[in-house]
């Protein structure tokens, strides 16, 4: 059994692999993987599901390994988690086939974000502006109009499948304490440090690196500020009747200038990594997929700032319209692109804080 | 790489801990160090690979390590493992060293974990690597490259050079051809000879055909066979290895860790006559898989089944292969190849024989058999509720005790004196300290400790005759 070529299923080979590390568990310090894996001794196709959401691909246990290949159990337990982490997440999107596709395909994440532009460079060019600054390209209640379905509509069916998610893998009710230790390690991406060590084992093979660590953090903060800029513009807007456009000393500037530069920069430091990294520690299948995804928030970050640059030139329409296009492709592929990762992740962490103190 | 038109100070054979450490302090001291390592690549760094702890002497607390852990209980420790089969001076020069060692790992790459999880017992005396020993080779090669230390894989010293005491070069087999490549001095770190069957065959018996080796099937023994030829003195019992009961189904070379099998205690265990033939609950199994790896190769085609039922069945670490398993005590023996009316016998004499109490898998609980032969002095609960599962046991061995003789600054002897340049550290001299049994995690603090002995003695004596003095 242990020394077939990994020919199965993502499912049965994640088994296999986990079995085998169960019987070592010379790993246990590195991140949450081996904690939530150790304490079990049968593995049923939720709790591999649960495992494989919780790695973050670190790599730091394959490079420990003295089973990975050539040795018969040929065990390559991020690529394992990796296979089965992505078709999880197709597998519970909903609906499905969309993520098969935009998971999968980097080709389909660069169409999806040609036809995003494309859709506002025609709005731009069709609907009359209304209002000062980028209004005057655009207006408000067209912006409004085109965004909001497309902001709500994603969120609910990413909804759908983290219900689902969490049903599979018996999720209870939750407690503010839970909550806590998830945000924490979401927050620090705690899985990434390597445990005791000094990050992980992902561009420069064996040796520990902070990059990854410190890369994600910036995207994912830089892209939560963009965000909080997007809702403080929302609120000035609606509750203070103070619409844009918006000076630098302002909420949705403060916010936005820091957020794009550090999403700019941290996608495309992640982009830089993957390249260096070795591709068949991760899913191999999903690797356009994912790059196309980054690429597509550092081209997100970046026409942004670049619209802010632009100020008052004859660029504001072009880039208004690009910049409104990725951001609509980032929104209308959530729940079925890499982007989904986040959420599904988060939902392993409140998972694993339960089976920790439930 | 162009190995044969190097010129180095030193050659270091083996890539394991003890030679790392030892190749590490040479480049330190500014010598010009190779390391030749018989195995390929992915496979670096000998049994090291397989290891998980370092046995650390400490006065207070320590990285992850509570408590205090005095030489005095170190040795005593050490002693009543070899029942004193010990060289008490090497011993505590590896003591006392290896309090000093840790520090220096960690300067050197190495990152420490809290104690595993079913380790509790080695949580004071013993730091465990994080990742385990491969992530602690993987530091030490990265360390020893960034020092310019240059590796050859594939590279196996067949011969060691000798002129006199003076040792001259080597001739390793690199790609298929072998080349003489010359140096001033050497640190021998190839380990013991137990992947070598024929060998370990004529040391122990035709029966050792049957045995599994735990490690690297790179541990041959070339370097030490050649330096014994050569009339270095030995030591250490040259017929004994330190072997352990494990899975049957391991793979023949490198099972490692998840070949172990725990669950002993709470089995019965019969041979291929479908006979029991030693008491399975005389101590806990961290004392005793050592005894059962020699009872096993005792015994008919040196293999026996461990017998557990439903009660047991999660009363042991989980294992990586699944047993056979089977509804009645007869369709598991035939299952497993064993005759079933015998199975089923031992099976009901040995029920027959236990006795009402309290069973506690944690530790001695005197629940024992009355009226059986052998009897079972703990765990004693009947085999009765299915599904019964079995579980075939082999001999695994560990490593080798005959190893090179070395003094205290680790260098080689041949029968009548030290040899000028030529040093040994690990399995292959462990034998000194290690005569008998084994203590868990010093096989490393020997190899780290007397690696870097190795190392600094040899750029000490190398370099004072570079500048044109004599060694001592």
């Amino acid at each position: 059994m242990l020394d077939e070529p990994p020919t199965a299923t993502p499912l049965e080979e994640a088994r296999r692999q986990v079995r085998i590390c169960n019987a070592c568990r010379y790993c246990e310090g590195y991140c949450a993987v081996f904690p939530s894996m150790f304490s079990r001794r049968s593995f049923a196709d939720a709790d591999l599901s649960q495992l494989a959401q919780l790695c973050h691909n670190c790599r730091g246990c394959h490079y420990a390994c003295q089973y990975t290949e050539p040795h018969e159990f040929a065990l390559n337990l991020p690529a394992a988690l990796a296979d089965l982490r992505a078709e999880d997440q197709i597998r519970l999107a909903w609906p499905s086939g969309l993520a098969g596709v935009f998971q999968r395909s980097g080709v389909a994440m660069a169409a999806a974000m040609a036809a995003g532009t494309a859709i506002l460079f025609l709005a731009v060019a069709a609907l009359p502006g209304d209002g000062p600054g980028f209004y005057s390209h655009l207006s408000h209640a067209a912006m409004v109009a085109i965004f909001t379905p497309a902001f709500l509509f994603p969120l609910a069916a990413l909804w759908v499948a983290l219900r689902r998610y969490w049903r599979e893998v018996g999720g209870g009710r939750t407690t503010l304490s839970h909550w806590r230790d998830a945000s924490l390690a979401a927050a620090t991406l705690r899985n990434l440090s390597g445990g005791a060590a000094k990050g992980c084992n992902f561009e420069k093979g064996d040796r520990y690196s902070q990059a990854r660590r410190h890369a994600h953090s910036a995207a994912m903060w830089g892209f939560l500020l963009c965000f909080a800029s997007t809702a403080s513009g929302t609120i000035l807007h609606y509750l203070f009747d103070w619409p844009a456009p918006y000076p630098f000393l302002s909420p949705p500037k403060l916010l936005g200038v820091p957020g794009g530069i550090l999403l700019t920069a941290g996608a495309a430091a992640l982009a830089v990594l993957k390249l260096k990294s070795d591709s068949k520690l991760g899913s191999e299948s999903a690797w356009g997929g994912e790059m196309a995804f980054t690429l597509l928030l550092c081209f997100t970050g970046l026409s942004g700032l670049a619209l802010y640059a632009a100020t008052g030139t004859v660029l504001v329409a072009p880039l208004l319209a690009a910049h409104l296009g990725l951001v609509l492709t980032l929104f209308l592929t959530l729940p079925w692109s890499k982007m989904a990762h986040g959420f599904f992740r988060f939902a392993a962490l409140l998972r694993d804080a339960q089976r920790k103190s439930p | 790489m162009d190995i044969a038109s190097k010129n180095p100070d030193l050659i270091v054979a083996g890539a394991g801990n003890a030679a790392l450490c030892a190749a590490i302090e040479a480049a330190e001291a500014g010598m010009d160090v190779l390391m030749l390592e018989a195995a390929p690549k992915p496979y670096r760094g000998g049994n090291s690979r397989h290891t998980r702890n370092f046995r650390c002497m400490h006065d207070a607390p320590i990285s992850t390590l509570s408590g205090a852990y005095g030489e005095k209980e170190y040795l005593a420790d050490l002693l009543r493992v070899t029942n004193g089969e010990t060289d008490e001076e090497l011993a505590r020069i590896a003591i006392r060293g290896s309090e000093k060692a840790l520090p220096w790992m960690e300067a050197h790459g190495v990152v420490f974990q809290n104690s595993l999880s079913g380790t509790l017992s080695l949580e004071r005396t013993n730091a465990f690597f994080l990742g385990g020993g491969k992530a602690l080779v993987n530091a030490y090669h990265n360390t020893a490259e960034d020092l310019g230390v240059t590796v050859a894989y594939g590279a196996e010293v067949r011969r060691v050079h000798l002129d006199g005491d003076r040792f001259t070069g080597v001739t390793a087999r690199v790609g298929g051809a072998e080349l003489d490549i010359p140096a001033r001095g050497a640190v021998l770190a190839s380990g013991g000879f137990q992947a070598d069957i024929d060998w370990l065959a004529s040391a122990w018996g035709e029966a050792a055909r049957n045995f599994l080796i735990r490690g690297t099937p790179y541990n041959r023994g070339v370097v030490l066979r050649d330096m014994l030829d050569k009339g270095a003195r030995s030591v250490g019992d040259p017929t004994q290895c330190h072997a352990v009961a494990i899975d049957g189904r391991a793979p023949k070379f490198d099972g490692g860790i998840v070949t172990r099998l725990d669950c002993v205690p709470f089995s019965i265990v019969v041979n291929r006559h479908g006979e029991r033939f030693h008491d399975e609950g005389e101590d806990v199994w961290p004392k005793h898989y050592a005894i059962w790896g020699r009872l096993v190769a005792a015994q008919p085609d040196q293999v026996a089944y461990a017998i557990i039922d439903a009660k047991a069945a999660d009363d042991f670490m989980p294992t990586v292969h699944p047993p056979e398993t089977a509804d009645t005590i007869g369709g598991l023996a035939r299952k497993m190849g064993l005759p079933p009316e015998a199975v089923e016998k031992t099976v009901a004499e040995y029920n027959a024989a236990c006795r009402p109490g309290t069973f506690d898998g944690g530790d001695l609980d005197g629940l024992s058999t009355a009226g059986v032969d052998p009897p079972k002095t703990n765990w004693a609960r009947p085999i009765t509720d299915p599904p019964f599962a079995g579980y075939a046991l082999r001999p695994g061995v560990t490593f080798t005790y005959l190893g090179l003789k070395v003094g205290p600054d680790a260098r080689v002897r041949s029968n009548s004196r030290p040899y000028a340049n030529i040093w040994a550290a690990g399995e292959i001299m462990a034998g000194s300290i290690l005569g008998q049994g084994y203590l868990a995690g010093f096989g490393m603090t020997i190899g780290t400790v007397f690696g870097r002995i190795a190392g600094r003695e040899a750029a000490r004596v190398l370099s004072s005759r570079r500048n044109g003095g004599t060694h001592a």
